[in-house]
């Protein structure tokens, strides 16, 4: 059954669309993470423009990270304190990447450095957690689990203005988690994407949160900036589709409630592994069709209204 | 997406046959002009359940000769990029920009143009896909200007935008002639222009053009237009749907 989008000025079959949205929805469940990265190119393979795709995903995101939040929230498993920090950080972090993103449009090549910035971002953080939760899987297999500590101790923890953030468990320096929100801020303005997917992994081992609080926070800090972004881009560039980005939350949803009750199954350690697997093949693909040769050398630049 | 999908007649048969013989029983006797030809409809409305759509041209001729009849779009500039291999990696390097490229354009034909017209006429009147005129923006090399049309052409052909096939205008006799043409459903919206071309001899006797609008109706029109009119407003209200959706959505599930 095709319906008519009428920002995108496509019809697609509401089926296909649906199924988009769960299977986003079922990742952004299990691990916190918007999903955008992966929502956003399979909408383009599938005939959405390309500047329609990224603003409406972030509109779907919205919807999909509240419903996220709410069922965290009531198995106790979001810290707001922390979420609030990170979103004061990642606030300021977005205007900063919002100036230097109109910098690297003026020098030209914005695609090309988004790109390499992803597969350099993703390489590296994929590359560090594997080789730490294979590390972590290994030493549980050997010895038994329950003599880790909580977390390391290191000069993060030095900082001034401590706080206490109790369903974390943590009692850290503040500036920790706005630091981090404001350089996950830069980036998701540069590269367009919620940030849930660098903001869990910087979670887990910068600030050493446990892993189950870490979706909830993070998905709340995804709620609002995905609302700027979608403000934004209804304002500037009217490709917000807002039919479309109801029909993939309506996949989303459903997706992301069988997602949190399979999250919540796992172990930690297991969750790790499986998003760092995921990272890593994101990266890999970026990089691959960097590499490969184009199927047509030729394309149509988008419309610049 | 393919190109053609099923298409969901504009009611293109009894309506338009009905027209047709009233054509032919009145109309044609009357009739000064050496060409007459009009469409079942001039209004293409999009709705939420569109997939294409077809209108039926008819008309008739004073006497023999064959048809030719090209759909046009609104045209606007499009900018064609090229990669090339820059230290192992595939970068955007070359942009060649044309102005006025039709948006849609397909061709019917009685017979084959080339059949039927010299090329010195058939360029004169734009028929087929390689007589569009298409200007790139700022003054590029002959060759280079040659191969980024090259690959617009095949672009527009990919997405069903250009038709490259090339109709087919049946004949009732020797004078009623009609054809149907198809619309897939990634049409643009705007004022399109349908020319119907009467040759003999080689060469375009007498034409006639026909306005044809693509337009969203409906729900889907109020949506992209409240979009452009008041953008704050509806991103605000985007954002909110979402949220409503999203709280709706994990309602049924409290206490599980």
């Amino acid at each position: 059954m095709d319906i008519y989008l009428p920002i995108a000025g496509v019809s697609l079959d509401i089926f296909v669309l649906v199924g988009l949205g769960a299977v986003v929805g079922f990742l952004s469940g299990v691990f916190g993470v918007g999903g955008g990265f992966l929502l956003t190119p399979l909408l383009i393979f599938i005939g959405v423009p390309p500047t329609v795709a990224v603003a409406s995903s972030a509109n779907q995101l919205v919807g999909a990270s509240v419903s996220g939040v709410l069922v965290h929230w009531r198995r106790g498993n979001v810290d707001f304190k922390m979420g609030y920090v990170l979103l004061g950080g990642g606030l300021v972090g977005s205007l900063l990447g919002v100036w230097i993103f109109t910098l690297l449009k003026q020098l030209g090549q914005v695609e090309l450095t988004i790109s390499i910035c992803y597969v350099l971002l993703l390489g590296t953080l994929g590359g560090l957690m594997i080789v730490e939760s294979i590390r972590t899987l290994l030493r549980l297999h050997r010895s038994g689990a329950g003599r880790r500590r909580l977390h390391q101790h290191n000069w993060m923890h030095g900082l001034p203005l401590k706080a206490r953030f109790r369903r974390s468990r943590l009692y850290i320096s503040a500036l920790l988690p706005i630091g981090l929100g404001f350089a996950v801020g830069i980036l998701s303005a540069i590269l367009g994407i919620g940030g849930g997917f660098v903001m869990v992994p910087a979670m887990i081992y910068m600030l050493g949160m446990p892993t189950a609080v870490v979706p909830g926070t993070s998905l709340l800090q995804i709620i609002f900036v995905a609302a700027n972004v979608t403000v934004l881009q209804a304002l500037t560039n009217h490709t917000v589709d807002a039919i479309l980005a109801l029909v993939l939350l309506v996949g989303g949803v459903i997706g992301a409630r069988i997602g949190s009750r399979f999250g919540t199954r796992l172990r930690g350690e297991q969750l790790r592994f499986l998003l760092a697997l995921m990272v890593l093949a994101v990266a890999a693909k970026l990089a691959f069709d960097m590499v490969a040769p184009p199927a047509d050398l030729y394309s149509i630049a988008p419309d610049k209204e | 997406m393919s190109p053609c999908p099923r298409m969901r007649a504009t009611n293109p048969g009894i309506r338009g046959l009905l027209v047709f013989a009233s054509l032919l029983l009145c109309a044609a006797p009357a009739r000064s002009e050496s060409l007459v030809a009009d469409l079942t409809t001039h209004l293409i409305a999009i709705t939420t359940g569109f997939t294409g759509a077809s209108v039926v041209l008819f008309g008739a001729t004073d006497g023999p000769g064959d048809v030719v009849v090209t759909v046009r779009g609104p045209e606007r500039a499009m900018t064609i990029r090229r990669k090339d291999r820059v230290a192992g990696i595939w970068v955007n390097t070359w942009a060649v920009t044309f102005n006025n490229v039709p948006n849609f354009y397909a061709v019917a034909a009685s017979h084959p143009i080339d059949e039927i017209m010299s090329p010195a006429a058939a360029s004169l009147y734009r028929l087929g896909i390689a007589n569009l005129k298409l200007e790139p923006a700022a003054p590029t090399s002959p060759p280079v200007v040659e191969a980024f049309r090259d690959a617009l052409e095949r672009k527009q052909q990919q997405a069903g935008l250009f038709v490259n096939r090339i109709g087919k205008v049946d004949f009732l006799g020797e004078r009623l002639f009609r054809t149907t043409i198809a619309f897939p459903a990634n049409v643009p919206t705007g004022s399109y222009l349908v020319e119907v071309f009467l040759v003999r001899n080689k060469d375009v006797v007498t034409g006639q053009t026909t306005p044809l609008v693509v337009s969203k109706v409906g729900l889907d029109a109020a949506v992209s237009e409240f979009s452009y009119r008041q953008p704050g407003f509806y991103g605000a209200i985007a954002v909110l749907t979402a949220m409503v959706a999203g709280w709706l959505a994990s309602l049924p599930f409290r206490g599980a």
